[in-house]
Formats: C-alpha cells, sequence, structure tokens
C-alpha cells in the first residue's frame, strides 16, 4: 500500500515532518489513553478507552511507516516509535501532558477527537491516495471517540453539583492546549488553521449542551511541532520505550 | 460507584436472519451507555451487527422451584416433537 517515492515522481505537496505530526498525537494520545487500562471507574468503561487507545495506535502504526518511507532514511514504525528522544517528537502539547482525571481525559478526548475528525475527513478528500486510505478508515473510528466523549460530557456537566463543576475545571485545565492544534506548520497536506472554525464550534456546541461553559483563557506557547515538550513527554517515553531499548528487537 | 449503576442483559444478532441471542450483562448508567457499553464489552471481535439491552430489573423469570410443574408435562408428549418431517437439504435455519 505504501511506495516510497522514487526520482521518477514528482515531488509531494507536504513533508514527512507532517505525517510525523500527525503519527505523534495518535501514538502519544493512545500511550495516555492505555495508562486507564485497570484504573477505569467501570469493566464497561475500562474496555471503552482502551478500545479508543488502540484505535489511535492503529492509526499511529501506518502514518509512522508512512513517515518513515517518506523520509527515505530506512526508518521502520518501531525505529521511529522506540527510537527516536522528546525532542525529535512532533505530537502537540494537548497529548503529552498526564490524564489521571477522568474529566480531564473526557475533556481532552472531545476536543482530539473532534479536532481527528475534522482532520481525517479533509484527508479523506485529499490527493494522496495512502494518507486518504489511512484517514477513510480513521473517520469512522474517530466519530466513535467522540460519541464517547461527547455522551460523558453531557453527563458530566449536567450531572450531580459536583460532576459540572469538575468536568468545567477539566475544560479550563484543556484549553489552553487546544489552539495548538491550528497552529500553521510547513509541508502541510491539509492547513492546520483551516480546521480551526469547525472544530471549535463542535466543541462549543457539546459543551453549552452539557450546561458548561467555554473557557476564555490565553493559549500556551506551545511548539510541540518544532520538538519543544513539557517535562512530562520524557517520562511518558521512558515508560513506553524502555522494553524496547533494554530488548532491542522484543517480540512475542 | 458500580453499586449505583444498574444491570443490563445484552442480546447481540450476529448476522442478518439469525435471532438477537442472549450473551451477558453489564452495569451502565442509562440506556444509551448501555448501548455503547454492549459495544465496547461484547462486539470487539465482529460478533454482531444488531445488539439490544434490556433492564435486568425488567427481566421476568421463571421460578426454579416450580420447575417440575412448568416443564416435565411435556416428557411424554413426543409428537410435538417435529421429527416426522424430512428436512429439505440446505436449510440452515429451519
Amino acid at each position: 500500500m505504501i511506495t516510497p517515492p522514487g526520482s521518477s515522481t514528482p515531488p509531494l505537496p507536504f513533508s514527512s515532518d507532517y505525517v510525523l505530526g500527525l503519527a505523534d498525537d495518535a501514538l502519544v494520545s493512545a500511550q495516555r489513553m492505555s495508562w486507564w487500562i485497570s484504573r477505569a471507574p467501570e469493566l464497561e468503561e475500562d474496555l471503552a478507552l482502551a478500545n479508543i487507545g488502540l484505535d489511535q495506535l492503529g492509526q499511529a502504526r501506518t502514518l509512522l511507516t508512512y513517515a518513515g518511507a517518506l523520509e527515505g532514511a530506512g526508518r521502520t514504525e518501531d525505529d521511529l516509535a522506540y527510537l527516536r528522544d522528546d525532542r525529535e517528537f512532533r505530537n502537540v502539547w494537548l497529548v503529552e501532558r498526564p490524564q489521571t482525571d477522568f474529566g480531564v481525559t473526557i475533556a481532552r478526548l472531545l476536543v482530539f477527537a473532534t479536532y481527528q475528525a475534522e482532520l481525517y475527513a479533509a484527508l479523506a478528500a485529499s490527493s494522496d491516495a495512502t494518507l486518504a486510505g489511512v484517514a477513510g478508515k480513521a473517520v469512522k473510528e474517530v466519530a466513535y471517540h467522540l460519541d464517547h466523549a461527547r455522551l460523558w460530557t453531557l453527563r458530566l456537566g449536567d450531572g450531580t453539583e459536583v460532576s459540572h463543576e469538575r468536568m468545567q475545571a477539566a475544560l479550563d485545565a484543556e484549553w489552553p492546549y487546544v489552539d495548538e492544534l491550528f497552529t500553521p506548520v510547513e509541508g502541510a497536506l491539509v492547513d492546520p488553521a483551516s480546521l480551526r472554525d469547525a472544530v471549535l464550534g463542535r466543541v462549543a456546541a457539546v459543551v453549552r449542551e452539557a450546561t458548561l461553559e467555554v473557557p476564555d483563557v490565553a493559549p500556551t506557547v506551545g511548539g510541540g511541532r518544532r520538538g519543544l515538550h513539557t517535562e512530562h513527554l520524557g517520562h511518558l517515553l521512558a515508560e513506553m520505550q524502555h522494553l524496547h531499548r533494554s530488548h532491542p528487537g522484543a517480540t512475542w | 460507584m458500580s453499586r449505583g449503576w444498574p444491570l443490563w442483559e445484552v442480546f447481540v444478532r450476529s448476522r442478518r436472519g439469525l435471532s438477537h441471542t442472549h450473551v451477558g450483562s453489564l452495569h451502565a448508567p442509562d440506556a444509551e451507555m448501555a448501548l455503547r457499553n454492549a459495544r465496547d464489552v461484547y462486539t470487539r471481535r465482529q460478533e454482531g451487527v444488531s445488539l439490544w439491552v434490556v433492564p435486568s430489573a425488567e427481566i421476568v423469570a421463571s421460578d426454579p422451584g416450580e420447575r417440575e410443574a412448568f416443564f416435565d408435562p411435556a416428557d411424554d408428549k413426543v409428537y410435538r416433537h417435529p421429527t416426522f418431517y424430512d428436512v429439505p437439504e440446505g436449510v440452515e435455519h429451519l
């Protein structure tokens, strides 16, 4: 399915770094989601969050493989996932911070799944056959992630006084990191800025339906697309990469 | 928290033409979430094309103590079994 561009093909209208950014968003989010396995408030929710994480991991694998092929240096999905340091990761800050609060997990998923829904819809209609293929499959997965986040946002926001307060606090905590999703990047196939209105409009509609308020806070500086990260990514990578680095090539 | 979530019975239709079959139960705060949870817990491996969830409290069950009165009288009525008919070849679900 994936063919590295040969010398005879015209240059692609996007960079391998762009694809790496898409892949790393999905990979790091999947790793954070996996934290909930065995820790979710209910067995049913445990499985739901694990399913979502696995969907994201599947997207990441195909995108990493493609990024490696585009780069042309022979790096596989495993090389890219397990043998890069944090400065070489291109994910946004939204997905890399810990999410040990259920409300934060739901607030972040609401934003991230809405962003991915719009992104993948645009990529599915794009000129690149590989990205269109990956996105076409992922659109259905992400629709379910968004549904899950929306249902929980409604129940927590419009639930008890305590759940309302905690859901609002979770939105407030995530909101500074939303803007980075739409920061223009060089070599993009779909300009992130072009997704802003649709994503924010859809998220705001759910937030209001849940009797919550769209936070009015200043965005952080961000910098994930340039390899600048919070201190949390290093810890995440240490856990994710430890096995592969200690036992190179380990499989089961 | 589980104590606050009611129990639901889950029925899956594995493909068109077959009946929904009881596959198990789960906890969920309401019907909408029960359906989602059923999707995640019971159809992860392409087991189904349709799902039903029913509040377990709404199921009316026969009493095990009355089993004999309920079921034993059918024991000696073999003529109720459709064993006197030839089943046409190639019919899977009669």
